[in-house]
């Protein structure tokens, strides 16, 4: 049944998704892009949107996909119904976990906050965090979003670089850079 | 008071782009300034223990501050005003917006063509600057770089990151552990010589 695997998915991705939205991406992709749910470009535009709306990624990424994702696997489900059931079901789902971890956990977190199980933890999370967000970098950098002619690739990378170059350097907000390049895909391709 | 509450998030899911810490100045200053409903150091304080969990950062507080306030009703309702704007924002979107269109129509392919680079762009910067506050030295620095490659690779088992984060927990609780113990130990050694 594809809401209950959703399901699935969905608790691993809000269990273990520790470092922010950027590294639950890597996750994301693991359960539910590489098993065919939804496409790579589907991902990488998931992540579009989430950037020019407001909301956290892990919400709006769990809100799309749970939609798509039934249509997508099994044309049974391509009535829109069972797609607005299916974005019901990830987006709870995905949050289900903060309930029950935030309010089991306040007092020990606490009174621990010192020790090695919390401050150890934490530490070796550091170095895995940034390992999980290079990999969603790695990942994405395929095909699917670069293209596969020689015209297209030279220009994906040209938008690439400059779009790196105006977040990360010039600190132009992530939604202006995303416009900028939707502009420049219009007269580029 | 719950309506309120549910309002309050509602508006901080509705007006944060780029969640998480884009949020908490938001979150702060309707729950600490304007209604009053923590003080700034159990605010703070609520922050660094959410923090330490992992899941969607936003509902994480919204659910700390939801249930100081009315417990677990009160959490319920805060994390619904969290992520309500969100899901009717995307759901609106998933609904017209389809891949099948972005696919199929010209103009918004050839938009979506230029985006998609620059979404690569996004989320390597976050890699740099997350990198240096985690403070990687030459003798880390290739824990991140194995990890991106192995989970990259697609193969079996070694390519989910839900193993390095549970190994990278364990090792970091070992590890630390290691480092009191040697501490207490050269305490214990030095301290009868003074």
């Amino acid at each position: 049944m594809i809401y209950l695997r959703l399901i699935w998915s969905y608790l691993k991705i809000g269990l273990f998704g520790f470092g922010g939205g950027y590294a639950m991406l890597a996750l994301i992709e693991r359960e539910i892009v590489a098993p065919g749910w939804i496409s790579e470009q589907t991902f990488t535009d998931i992540v579009a949107i989430s950037q020019m709306t407001p909301g956290p990624i892990g919400i709006n990424s769990a809100t799309y996909i749970g939609y798509v994702a039934p249509g997508i696997s099994d044309q049974a489900f391509s009535n829109p119904v069972f797609g607005v059931i299916g974005s019901i079901i990830c987006t709870l789902v995905v949050i289900i976990p903060s309930f029950v971890l935030v309010t089991s956990t306040e007092h020990f977190i606490r009174r621990h906050k010192e020790s090695a199980i919390v401050k150890g933890v934490l530490s070796g999370l550091r170095p895995v965090v940034v390992g999980l967000i290079a990999s969603a970098a790695l990942l994405l950098m395929n095909a699917a979003n670069f293209g596969e002619e020689t015209y297209q690739i030279i220009c994906s990378i040209a938008i690439c670089v400059s779009a790196f170059v105006a977040v990360f350097f010039a600190k132009l907000h992530p939604i202006f850079v995303i416009l900028l390049a939707g502009v420049a895909g219009l007269i580029l391709f | 008071m719950l309506t309120q509450l549910f309002f309050t998030f509602f508006k901080i899911g509705a007006f944060t782009f780029g969640g998480g810490w884009a949020m908490i100045p938001l979150i702060e200053k309707e729950i600490v300034d304007n209604h009053g409903w923590l003080t700034k150091d159990e605010f703070l304080d609520k922050l660094a223990v959410v923090q330490a969990l992992p899941g969607v950062f936003a509902v994480n507080i919204s659910v700390a501050v939801g249930d100081k306030l009315r417990g677990r009703t009160g959490s319920v309702i805060a994390a619904l005003g969290t992520i309500l704007p969100s899901f009717l924002m995307i759901l609106t979107i998933a609904i017209f917006l389809t891949p099948e269109l972005i696919k199929t129509n010209d103009i918004v392919n050839r938009i979506f063509m230029g985006i998609r680079p620059a979404v690569v762009a996004l989320i390597i910067a976050p890699v740099i600057s997350t990198g240096r506050s985690a403070k990687l030295t030459r003798h880390t620095i290739w824990i991140p770089v194995v990890i991106a490659l192995l989970i990259w690779s697609g193969l079996p088992f070694i390519s989910s990151p839900i193993l390095y984060i549970v190994v990278g927990g364990v090792a970091g609780y070992i590890i630390h552990n290691r480092n009191a113990r040697l501490m207490a130990a050269h305490k214990a050694w030095e301290e009868p010589r003074q």
